[in-house]
């Protein structure tokens, strides 16, 4: 075995109030999926405001909706696709203790996260230069039709609530990368690493429901 | 008591596996963006959604690991998915069908917020206010039903 012992007899990375690697680690996840439960509710809250005031107005959403970068919105979600797959081969590597690939696969990953955020700057940027703003901010005139400011508080907040989560995102997988170099990790312990990874492929699983949602309104 | 040191093994998916998903996730997207074009009604709605479930499907089970994982991060993830539906489902009945039950009247929540003050909608004229919630003037701010727009629109 290549892990280091603590001189107890056990891994150094076992907790003593564990039994065994295996139990410490279920535990990990058990606690990650919890806070992933509280993720996807706090994401339901706004997918709830939206099913309502696209109800209540289904032509401006139709008409606002056309302001979004299609384009756009799709390379960003090929992007985000592209760093779920570099994420999960990230942690294969690192299962088959190959920590060279793992670094590379997490700096992919770190990459495909500042050219998504820098997609979005430039989305953003447009679009505070028209005045698509949300709420009372909002002073484009280029749209008839009653409330298009509803339209994009709730693009602000949707898309906004799930950038902060993709630069939280690379904050995490920074620090993995950090633990990685550092030798922390190896094929009998890489949780923390796991558990990044299924963070990141939910940040990637709102995406794909904020996208037909927002840029593709049929 | 199992030994102190025992590590299980990893369980290593393919890499054929996960480049494969992640294909199948880059061409539902391709096909989610051309079917968006295609003018189909509320179905654009129905087959974007259903889309959207089968690429969230796939990176639930693979990326995730869900698929081979203990059925207990299933139940959890399940429980999400299911309290999800039922805040979504149960607020649409509401939202949907109370124009059914009673008249509604649209009326702004705070006639004195500060977003009413000034005319946001400039498009519409300088005297038109919140478009839809117009809010009440100075003299008649008693009569908040007689403004504003009667109800969703879709009745």
């Amino acid at each position: 075995m290549s892990d280091a012992t603590s001189g107890h007899g056990h891994p150094a990375h076992l907790q003593h109030h564990f039994s065994d690697s295996e139990q410490q680690a279920s535990a990990a996840k058990l606690g990650m999926w919890l806070f992933l439960l509280t993720e996807m509710l706090l994401f339901g809250g706004l997918f709830v405001a939206y099913s309502i005031y696209r109800a209540w107005n289904p032509e401006m959403f139709y008409e606002a909706h056309k302001q979004l970068n299609m384009q756009l919105g799709m390379i960003n979600t090929f992007v985000l696709i592209s760093s779920s797959v570099t994420m999960a081969l990230a942690i294969r590597s690192m299962q088959l203790n190959n920590k060279k690939v793992t670094v590379r696969f997490l700096i992919a990953t770190l990459l495909f996260a500042a050219v998504f955020l820098i997609i979005k700057y430039f989305e953003y940027h447009h679009k505070f230069e028209l005045g698509q703003l949300p709420g009372k901010y909002y002073t484009f005139t280029g749209l008839q039709g009653s409330n298009p400011h509803i339209f994009f508080s709730i693009y602000f907040m949707m898309t906004g609530l799930h950038g902060i989560h993709v630069i939280g995102g690379m904050g995490l997988i920074g620090w993995m990368l950090y633990r990685t170099t550092r030798n922390q990790f190896s094929p009998a312990y890489y949780t923390p690493l796991e558990l990044t990874g299924l963070y990141w492929h939910l940040v990637d699983l709102i995406w794909i429901f904020l996208f037909p949602l927002l840029y593709l309104i049929g | 008591m199992s030994n102190h040191t025992s590590t299980p093994a990893p369980h290593v998916l393919p890499l054929r596996l996960y480049l494969g998903v992640g294909a199948a996730l880059l061409f539902l997207t391709v096909v989610t963006v051309v079917i968006s074009q295609i003018p189909l009604g509320g179905w654009n709605l129905v087959v974007a959604l259903a889309i959207a479930f089968i690429k969230a499907l796939l990176v639930v089970s693979f990326f995730m690991h869900l698929y081979y994982d203990h059925k207990l991060y299933f139940i959890i993830f399940s429980i999400g998915v299911l309290t999800l539906s039922v805040f979504i489902v149960l607020t649409m009945f509401d939202t949907l069908e109370r124009g059914a039950v009673y008249d509604i009247k649209a009326r702004p929540i705070n006639p004195k917020a500060a977003m009413y003050d000034k005319p946001i909608f400039q498009s519409q004229g300088d005297t038109t206010k919140a478009s839809g919630f117009a809010a009440p003037t100075d003299s008649g701010a008693a009569n908040h039903d007689s403004a504003g727009q009667a109800k969703p629109s879709g009745h």
